[in-house]
């Protein structure tokens, strides 16, 4: 833990020096990159504009994410369940997940308004295909021996698949859960983009219009930590459910 | 009182046949076992007796003597414990009824998992537990199950010599009474643990003499000395 500390704390030195450095060497305009000393005032100064807009693109994450994984492990439970969606369901759905996620944010937004709800759709359609998948290679993959042993105790095919199929495919879905959340910031960042009226993405866009490039880097300051934390909390919840399960 | 079983017909995958006509009677309440090298069909007999998939073609007969379907009268224990490692041990000797939606049956499986030795070991999950444990959870989770016919499929096969004699003594000890088919490579084990033994080779079944004496028998008693070098040339016949 010290350790990890540690190595995080050199990495940010040297990250701050290679920007500073940039900033020196280049002799950029802060109204094109801002160094690291006025970055971190303005994140000072603004920091109620900062958080009220962070907390509402945490938001944007945190339930597009979990509605996607739930949506997600539904269809794959469905998709496990039925041999005749895994036919005729599973190519819809591969189709789909080769479509870009990004050209729908625009018919998104028109469908559910410039408020949460589009920038939930995104993050809950970018999360929904990993986790499916990952799922599903879980689910069809349960080892024979359970099965057979399942069969012969007489358990009926809902019970197998509840009892024994769902918790045996739990590493499987830790997987695509811990993908998933590295990529779910990115929906609720391009929702705001496309539309809306708060949220980290909404200021950078915002900042970037007046000219405060300092405030878009303190921004996307912001952003940088919470995905990092976002992903570092799924990760590890994942890996000791995986270990749990397995 | 169990069933007696009979076992007869052809097995094959796709066109090439993996055994050809044969009968195997299971006695009642005793130990069949069914000797023979590794790939010579005696797991897909076993398989095809516990109604699971087998990837082969069966053209034939399986009954019990009074006639009853054997479904839902067979417990089954294979080489692998098959212990759900998200389970602690009473979670998995639990397994059955939990699958069934019966009743609690907590008492009846601490009960079991006493019998077994492994009372301390309750709340454990099965990756704390040594090979011998594991195969002592599964046998207390087939016990549960208190069904007229056991079938085991190699269930000591991977154990250490010493486990493996402990196992074979408390396996014989647990389910007498009941009709069980062992199959197994080992003749030592064949010649020890069973009242009735048939070697299985590419020509066919062969039935053996089991000493005289009950199971289990002790390594050392000469008759049994002599059973298990009789199975070890019937193993070895050139086909």
């Amino acid at each position: 833990m010290i350790r990890n500390i540690k190595i995080a704390l050199v990495a940010t030195g040297i990250f701050v020096a290679l920007w500073q450095g940039i900033v020196w060497a280049t002799d950029a305009r802060r109204f094109i990159l801002p160094g690291p000393d006025l970055t971190v005032s303005t994140l000072w100064d603004s920091r109620l504009l900062l958080a009220e807009h962070a907390w509402i693109t945490i938001l944007e994450v945190v339930i597009g994410f979990m509605l996607g994984a739930l949506l997600g492990i539904s269809a794959a439970l469905g998709l496990a369940w039925s041999g005749w969606a895994r036919i005729y369901i599973r190519p819809i759905l591969i189709f789909m997940q080769a479509v870009p996620v990004f050209a729908l944010a625009p018919i998104l937004t028109l469908w559910f308004g410039y408020g949460l709800g589009s920038k939930i759709a995104m993050t809950l359609l970018i999360v929904y295909f990993p986790v499916t998948s990952a799922m599903l290679d879980g689910l069809l993959a349960t080892p024979r021996g359970y099965l057979d042993l399942a069969q012969t105790m007489g358990a009926s095919r809902a019970r197998i698949l509840w009892r024994i199929r769902l918790p045996a495919a739990v590493p499987e879905l830790t997987i695509g859960l811990r993908l998933a959340a590295v990529y779910a910031p990115i929906g609720a960042i391009i929702g705001e983009w496309v539309g809306a009226s708060n949220g980290l993405g909404y200021l950078m866009l915002l900042a970037n219009g007046r000219s405060k490039i300092d405030l878009m880097f303190a921004a996307l300051l912001v952003l940088a930590v919470f995905t990092v934390l976002f992903h570092m909390a799924v990760d590890r919840a994942g890996r000791r459910l995986a270990k749990r399960y397995s | 009182m169990p069933p007696a079983i009979r076992f007869s017909g052809t097995a094959r995958f796709g066109a090439s046949p993996l055994f050809g006509s044969l009968t195997l009677d299971i006695a009642a309440g005793q130990w069949t076992c069914l000797l023979g090298p590794s790939g010579i069909g005696k797991s897909t007999i076993l398989r095809l007796i516990a109604g699971l998939e087998t990837g082969s073609i069966f053209d034939g007969r399986i009954s019990a003597d009074d006639h009853a379907p054997l479904t839902d009268r067979i417990a089954y224990m294979a080489q692998s414990d098959l212990l759900l490692p998200w389970l602690d041990v009473t979670g998995n000797v639990l397994l059955g009824p939990q699958l069934r939606r019966e009743g609690d049956a907590r008492d009846r499986a601490a009960d079991l998992i006493a019998r077994v030795g492994l009372a301390e070991h309750a709340e454990k999950r099965p990756a704390q537990l040594s090979g011998g444990m594991r195969q002592r959870a599964a046998l207390a989770r087939t016990l549960m199950e208190d069904r007229p016919i056991i079938l085991l499929d190699e269930p000591f096969s991977a154990l250490d010599a010493r486990t493996r004699a402990e196992m074979q003594e408390l396996a014989a000890e647990l389910l007498s009474g009941r009709t069980v088919l062992l199959v197994t490579h080992d003749p030592a084990e064949a010649a020890r643990l069973g009242h009735t033994i048939t070697v299985m080779t590419e020509t066919g079944l062969t039935g053996v003499d089991a000493p005289a004496s009950a199971p289990v028998r002790a390594f050392d008693d000469p008759l049994t000395f002599a059973c298990q070098s009789e199975l070890m040339h019937l193993v070895r016949e050139p086909a």
